[in-house]
């Protein structure tokens, strides 16, 4: 299958301008991006196996020295999907976080709140052939960073997603259900609509937790979709 | 009601600590016995040697030092290691096509050693002038920031991504500076003054 994917809907992701989270303001392009039309270029991308993996590489909680880390244990968990629905099966995904207090640990991260000294913060997993993947971690604490004088992040874990090709390239924030940071927190804002910001907060998922060990969380994620081939448009060349 | 598929996951920054996940040796720790991207081609891959490299400018002309960089190219014959290529099973073992990297924390350099990528087949039977796809995430980038790299050695006047730019000027901001034989600069300016031309792939 050598389908184009679907146009992305800029106007359901953030902006690049977008003032309230202030690094943005001279870190966007100020002209319009240039839309170009699937080739050979964007549908293939980076692909990984099994193979470059670890076999603690999905659990935050052991795999920095083997002794447990510190903080509410949580279990996330989900499905990567497609604009069709079908699932993204082989996608790599890859997670960072701070610890519980909000620290990360990282040369540049200078927040007061203590380093857990068997908390890594980094995990990585491929989808299986029905679209799930399951990482387990420490929830990550809130934090506060220099944007206004009090700016607070929501507690977050980063994601990182690689699907089938370069287009469906995407890297974003998993938020916890219930969090009373989120209109507060302005790279959460930049989302300009709540229904899509919706779609970044877990629900707690009592069902996949494990008893009287972890709880659990669930976050899908929808990688763009692709047309059918049905009839011939040349992508590859005559 | 309209028709209506499900939305695609909105983006969000990759913000200041992305080597967590990407590259923790960058963050001051090890994590992966592999951390992934770090090999584009490797020694046996035939192809012409290169190294690239450039800052990313902010609006106010200051580098970022905070940026993650990944590349994705094609094979010296323009193969994609990747199964939708009809040629992809024929690139050679330890031709990833994949690289990534971080800018510097106080040069706000980033380095890429690869091969020249080969003329890539485009649509309805156009061929593309070599080129390296470029992804940028960093703090204060709310969805990631797609380019394109070209070589000035080569013919790029027929390229059809590279002719769809309606200032002809701002053609050069795609194409890299031969500083050295092998050596490019490529320099991507967010914003502004030769600001670069970013893709809406």
């Amino acid at each position: 299958m050598t389908a184009e994917y679907f146009q992305r809907d800029r106007r359901w992701h953030p902006p690049a301008l977008t003032p309230d989270y202030k690094t943005s303001v001279a870190r966007s392009p100020s002209l319009p991006l240039l839309s170009i039309e699937n080739s050979l270029s964007e549908i293939t991308g980076p692909t990984f196996s099994h193979a470059a993996l670890g076999g603690l590489d999905n659990d935050l909680i052991l795999n920095f020295t083997g002794e447990p880390a510190i903080g509410e244990r949580t279990v996330v968990h989900g499905r990567v999907t497609d604009e069709t629905g079908r699932p993204v099966k082989g996608a790599l995904l890859e997670v960072w976080q701070a610890n519980a207090g909000g620290r990360y640990r990282h040369v540049k991260d200078g927040y007061l709140a203590p380093l857990d000294p068997n908390f890594g913060g980094c995990g990585r997993c491929l989808t299986d052939e029905d679209g799930f993947y399951v990482f387990r971690t420490v929830k990550p604490g809130a934090y506060p960073f220099r944007n206004y004088s009090n700016s607070w992040r929501m507690a977050h874990i980063h994601f990182s997603i690689f699907g089938a090709g370069l287009t469906q390239r995407l890297i974003t924030q998993m938020y916890f259900e219930g969090d009373p940071l989120r209109d507060q927190d302005p790279i959460a804002q930049t989302i300009p609509d709540p229904a899509a910001l919706d779609r970044l907060v877990a629900p707690l998922d009592l069902n996949a937790s494990v008893p009287l060990d972890s709880l659990a969380y669930r976050f899908d994620i929808v990688l763009r979709g692709r047309r059918q081939t049905v009839f011939e448009n040349k992508l590859e060349g005559a | 009601m309209p028709l209506e598929y499900p939305k695609e996951t909105p983006a969000q920054t990759a913000g200041p600590f992305v080597h967590i996940g990407a590259m923790p040796r960058i963050a001051g720790f090890t994590c992966f016995d592999v951390e992934l991207g770090q090999q584009i081609a490797g020694p046996d891959v035939p192809g012409e040697r290169i190294v690239i490299e450039g800052q990313i400018l902010d609006g106010t002309g200051t580098p970022c030092r905070d940026t993650m960089v990944e590349v994705w190219q094609a094979d010296d014959q323009g193969r994609y290691a990747h199964p939708e290529d009809p040629r992809g099973a024929e690139v050679a073992d330890g031709f990833t096509g994949f690289g990534r990297a971080h800018t510097d924390f106080d040069t706000g350099l980033f380095r890429f050693e690869t091969i020249k990528p080969g003329i890539v087949p485009g649509r309805h039977g156009r061929d593309q002038a070599p080129h390296v796809s470029f992804w940028i995430v960093a703090r204060g980038i709310n969805i990631g920031l797609h380019t394109r790299m070209y070589f000035p050695e080569d013919n790029t006047s027929t390229d059809p991504v590279l002719s769809m730019i309606e200032q002809p000027h701002r053609r050069d901001t795609l194409i890299a500076e031969r500083t050295a034989d092998g050596q490019y600069r490529f320099d991507i300016r967010l914003q502004g003054d030769r600001e670069t031309v970013f893709l809406d792939v």
